[in-house]
């Protein structure tokens, strides 16, 4: 009953306005990189993949994101190192 | 020399025709020579806004295109012997003007009047370049909308990269009494994303409706919500400081009773 009236007048968990504004900061980071969730994918794999090269990283854990400040992005990756490669061996891959 | 101002916005809707039609009015009340040039080539509505649809003999795409010279296609406002209308060309596409021959247009206005109000057409293509190709200043138009916001934050982008710097916001149809109820994203809400400054804010009006409706524009109603928003923004465009207009609602009885069982 209490839920019902509280409904009624309109209170609800998160303001729409306040929805919109979070809905708003994530669509335009990406507009402003010019740049898709897809193609973001793929460059989180290919650079997953050169990275691997050299070490070996906790996929799961990594993060990988497109941040917004004023009007300018920057790609912040956060990659947790397991193991670094032995040197001879990356200059074995070379030859 | 004068000014060159164009009013756009990339969604469409949302108020670029009605804001040209209220600042030029506002412009020329104030003594200005003033022209209004609408480049919504095949979808013309300035005309009507300001009701001087009966007096159109030649338009836009006349001029560019050299069939008459600029003076025999500008109506004369009804109201302001200072106040001129360019019409837009209602049988022709955008593609009918070129964004060189815009900027040509623009220089021969600008030796002639204080300012040139610029109404642009919706979206981001020919229309948009042929709108901002001759223009000093920009302004653009959102609603308090998620759709309006992201496109004015496009068109922005877009204005910067065509070195058209600092161009102003003005956020037309705010509802105070959502923004209380937090329904509605707020000045400070919008002005956080879109980074630029404000040059007005345009409450949602019914009087806009009925001035639209007489080909009157509401800046002159001195009774009009609307109307003083745009005076205000008037004056802002003329260089002067004046502060926002308050937009606050009564509290209601709704609030009150929430207030009392403690939902507030
Ligand atoms: N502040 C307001 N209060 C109430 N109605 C408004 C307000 N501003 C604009 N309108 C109404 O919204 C509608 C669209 O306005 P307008 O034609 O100025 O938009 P526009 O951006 O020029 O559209 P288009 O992109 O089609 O050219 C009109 O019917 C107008 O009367
Ligand atoms: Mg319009």
């Amino acid at each position: 009953m209490l839920e019902f009236i509280s409904r009624m007048l309109g209170r609800e968990s998160a303001s729409s306005k306040t929805v919109a504004k979070e809905r708003l900061r994530l669509v335009l980071v990406h507009d402003r990189a010019s740049i898709s969730p897809a193609m973001l994918n793929k460059l989180r794999e290919d650079l997953v993949k050169v990275i691997s090269n050299y070490m070996e990283i906790d996929e799961a854990a990594l993060e990988f994101n497109l941040c917004q400040d004023d009007r300018e992005v920057a790609l912040v990756a956060n990659i947790p190192v397991v193991k670094m490669k032995r040197d001879y061996a990356t200059k074995g891959l070379a030859e | 020399m004068g000014e060159v101002i164009v009013v756009t916005s990339g969604k469409g809707g949302v108020g670029k025709t009605t804001t040209s039609a209220n600042i030029g009015t506002g412009l020329a009340s104030n003594g200005h020579k003033v022209v209004l040039v609408d480049t919504d080539i095949g979808l013309r509505n300035l005309d009507v806004v300001l009701g001087l649809e009966n007096r159109i003999v030649y338009d836009l795409v006349d001029v560019t295109s050299g069939n008459c010279r600029l003076k025999q296609a500008l109506i004369k406002d009804k109201r302001f012997p200072n106040l001129f209308l360019l019409p837009a060309a209602q049988t022709k596409d955008k593609t009918a003007v070129n964004p060189e021959q815009m900027k040509t247009l623009a220089d021969e206005l600008k030796a002639e009047f204080d300012y040139a109000i610029i109404d642009c057409p919706a979206g981001i293509e020919q229309g948009f370049r042929n709108a901002i190709a001759g223009a000093d200043r920009a302004v653009v138009v959102c609603t308090p909308e998620v759709s309006a916001v992201r496109d004015a934050d496009r068109i922005i982008g877009l204005l910067e990269a065509a070195e058209l710097r600092n161009p102003k916001l003005i956020i037309n149809r705010l509802r105070p009494d959502m923004v209380k109820r937090g329904d509605m994203m707020d000045i400070s809400d919008i002005l956080d994303i879109l980074a630029i400054e404000l040059i007005g804010v345009v409450p949602e009006d019914e009087s806009i409706v009925v001035s639209t409706n007489r080909g009157e524009p509401a800046v002159m109603d001195m009774g009009s919500k609307a109307g003083e928003a745009y005076r205000r923004i008037t004056k802002r465009i003329e260089g002067e400081d004046i502060p926002l207009m308050n937009l606050d609602v009564p509290v209601g009885i709704m609030d009150r009773l929430k207030r009392l069982i403690g939902l507030r």
